[in-house]
């Protein structure tokens, strides 16, 4: 079980923090663990890792083609793997080794794609992944996850190591997000998360839009305006009971993510709707371009991934009702 | 080795040559000659090196080989056969409906087929991982991997040319049946490669350089490689697209080709003949050929 901690703070420790310190501990509790980088080791925090353990931990360099297909081979060998790179590196740098050697050969592989979306920030476009969820939701059998905070982090990662099937693309920050979640919290993978109840409106979230969504729902309930938010951080396969259940006793659905409109969380709902229970809906998220460089806070201004658009885009939705 | 063993190696090998022929011949199309070059390397292998259990295909301490020029698939396919990873008469259903045997070789599918190839580049990538987690695992074992000269466009192939000597894969082995054709014509029209062994050799490669239709030498490098450590072993293997079917060696453009019945016939006619002719000097000389499933059948 999970427990909802959010009251708008951002969480102590940062995504990298969590991210080295799991691996760390899972290489040195499995010895089947293996882990793999292409020269971003000293970015997802595995320096220590690959010092320690370089019999386990191996920097591939600038190849993530190589290293994808070599990852690949580690899991037919009895072991399994973790490769980390960027997110645009680790999902269209390296489709077809993905999508061949891992994916269509059943060689399941844990990537970590990091930065997603608009946390590439001062790495601008050529480093920001606004189409890895719609690549990977296109790989037969594949599990995605968009990461809402650290402690859903550090569970997914850990519960993918026993994953003996499909590509497990799991996106996450590096940095810090709202608090969503209370230590030790539990979840279930093809399971979205009610966060908050509401009758009005659902609001469907992944990855760092589930704190904006939770905002923007405490916010409107001071109308009267009842939100409900669902953490929808399996992307796929997609809880598509809950999404049929939100649209059933809330009538109106809007999604929000930090991601392309097209191919990711909020097509994926949309397509559950049409075809189980078709209800109004809204996506809010990058609406179809390429990435650019700023701050976070400045990029989610420049595409909309702002409680302020999240708002207007419920407003817009609850008048379809 | 002796001469006996060699005469041995040389019949499995145009066994593996008939086998192969027919395969493609009964399905009228298929990238045959690219099949034909690497007969002889596959004949060493599984005739000989090889520590497999055809009964246990997926035995976690096996030696492993990958095709990753994977449309090899019919080469690979008549050597499993022949060792007896499945039945003979698999071999007629290549391609068709529903069978185990499709044109580029897949793990699922087809037993003893190690790994999944046919988007170049990734077999020699994957066949890389699976030698490393031989290394991870303490298994004392061998990985070969079949690397088509044409493959070597791709410029993953290049990254796991660093890579292996990175990682001092000593268990590794990779071909690269240097056959100097791809499918729009020779490598050296299409892409230049240049000089192969002096490349690997740079990149930090143990290189050797054969006549990759030659068993004898064949087997003499597998052995010389394997007294290499702490780094990975090339061989480079000159090879003709198409060997042992001279019509099929002077076709221009010979990656994917029809057979027509004629042609099939005069193929067969070849292979069939210059595997009698094999077959009574091993009787002459009394030599036991290597055990395959057709004793059986």
């Amino acid at each position: 079980m999970y427990k909802v901690i959010y009251d708008g703070s951002i969480e102590k420790k940062g995504h990298k923090a969590v991210f080295s310190e799991t691996m760390m501990d899972l290489v040195e509790t499995d010895p089947d663990v293996v882990y793999l980088d292409a020269d971003l080791m000293n970015s997802s925090g595995t320096m220590a890792l690959w010092k320690k353990h370089p019999d386990r931990a191996f920097n591939c360099g600038i190849c993530e083609a190589n290293m994808m297909a070599v990852a690949a081979g580690l899991s037919l060998g009895g072991l399994k793997p973790y490769a980390h790179s960027f997110g645009t590196f680790a999902s269209r740098r390296c489709y077809d080794q993905v999508f061949i050697s891992q994916g269509y050969a059943d060689n399941p592989v844990r990537i970590y794609g990091s930065d997603p979306g608009v946390c590439a920030a001062y790495n601008g476009g050529t480093h920001m992944p606004f189409e890895d969820m719609a690549l990977m939701r296109a790989i037969p059998q594949a599990c995605v996850f968009d990461i809402a905070d650290g402690v859903q982090f550090e569970w997914v990662l850990r519960k993918v190591k026993d994953a003996t099937s499909g590509v497990q693309y799991i996106r996450s920050t590096r940095k810090n997000n709202a608090a969503i979640y209370a230590p030790g919290s539990e979840f279930e993978i093809g399971k979205g998360n009610v966060l908050r109840d509401g009758t009005d409106l659902t609001i469907i979230a992944s990855g760092i839009m589930v704190g904006d969504a939770m905002a923007v729902a405490e916010s409107l309930a001071k109308e009267g305006i009842s939100i409900r938010v669902v953490d929808m951080f399996t992307v796929k396969p997609l809880d598509v009971d809950l999404v049929v259940k939100c649209a059933r006793e809330t009538g109106v659905i809007v999604t929000s993510e930090n991601h392309n409109i097209i191919g990711g969380l909020g097509e994926a709902v949309a397509t559950a709707l049409v075809e189980n229970y078709p209800v109004p809906m809204i996506r809010h998220g990058v609406e179809d371009r390429f990435g650019q460089v700023g701050s976070v806070d400045e990029l989610r201004e420049a595409y909309g991934l702002t409680p302020e658009k999240l708002t207007e885009l419920v407003r817009k939705a609850l008048q379809r009702k | 080795m002796d001469t006996r063993k060699e005469l041995a190696l040389k019949f499995f090998a145009s066994q593996i040559r008939l086998e192969t022929f027919r395969q493609v011949a009964n399905l009228g199309f298929g990238h045959l000659p690219g099949s034909l070059s690497v007969a002889d390397l596959l004949a060493v292998l599984y005739g000989s090196k090889m520590n497999i259990r055809p009964e246990e295909p997926n035995w976690p301490e096996r030696d492993i080989m990958v095709m990753s020029k994977g449309h090899a698939g019919p080469a690979v396919y008549s050597t499993l056969a022949l060792k007896g990873y499945f039945p003979m008469s698999w071999l007629s259903t290549l391609n068709k409906p529903g069978t185990r045997l499709p044109s580029h070789c897949d793990r699922l599918l087809t037993p003893g087929v190690d790994m999944t190839a046919g988007s170049l580049g990734q077999g020699i990538s994957a066949g890389l991982g699976l030698a490393l987690a031989q290394k991870v695992k303490g298994i004392d074992a061998k990985t070969y991997i079949i690397v088509g000269d044409g493959e070597c466009n791709e410029g993953e192939v290049w990254e796991a040319f660093l890579f292996a000597p990175q990682r001092k894969l000593d268990n590794v082995i990779v071909f690269i049946d240097r056959n100097l054709k791809q499918l729009d014509g020779t490598t050296a029209e299409v892409l230049a490669l240049g000089d192969m062994a002096a490349k690997l050799e740079a990149f930090g490669w143990h290189t050797q350089t054969i006549n990759g239709q030659d068993v004898l030498a064949i087997s003499e490098a597998i052995d010389a490689a394997h007294t290499v450590k702490d780094r990975p072993s090339a061989i480079v293997m000159n090879t003709i697209k198409g060997a042992g079917v001279k019509e099929l060696e002077e076709m221009e453009i010979n990656h994917h080709i029809r057979l027509s019945p004629d042609m099939s016939e005069r193929g067969m006619k070849v292979l069939e003949e210059a595997h009698a002719a094999l077959a009574e000097v091993l009787r002459e000389n009394n030599i036991t050929p290597i055990p395959t499933a057709l004793d059986r059948e």
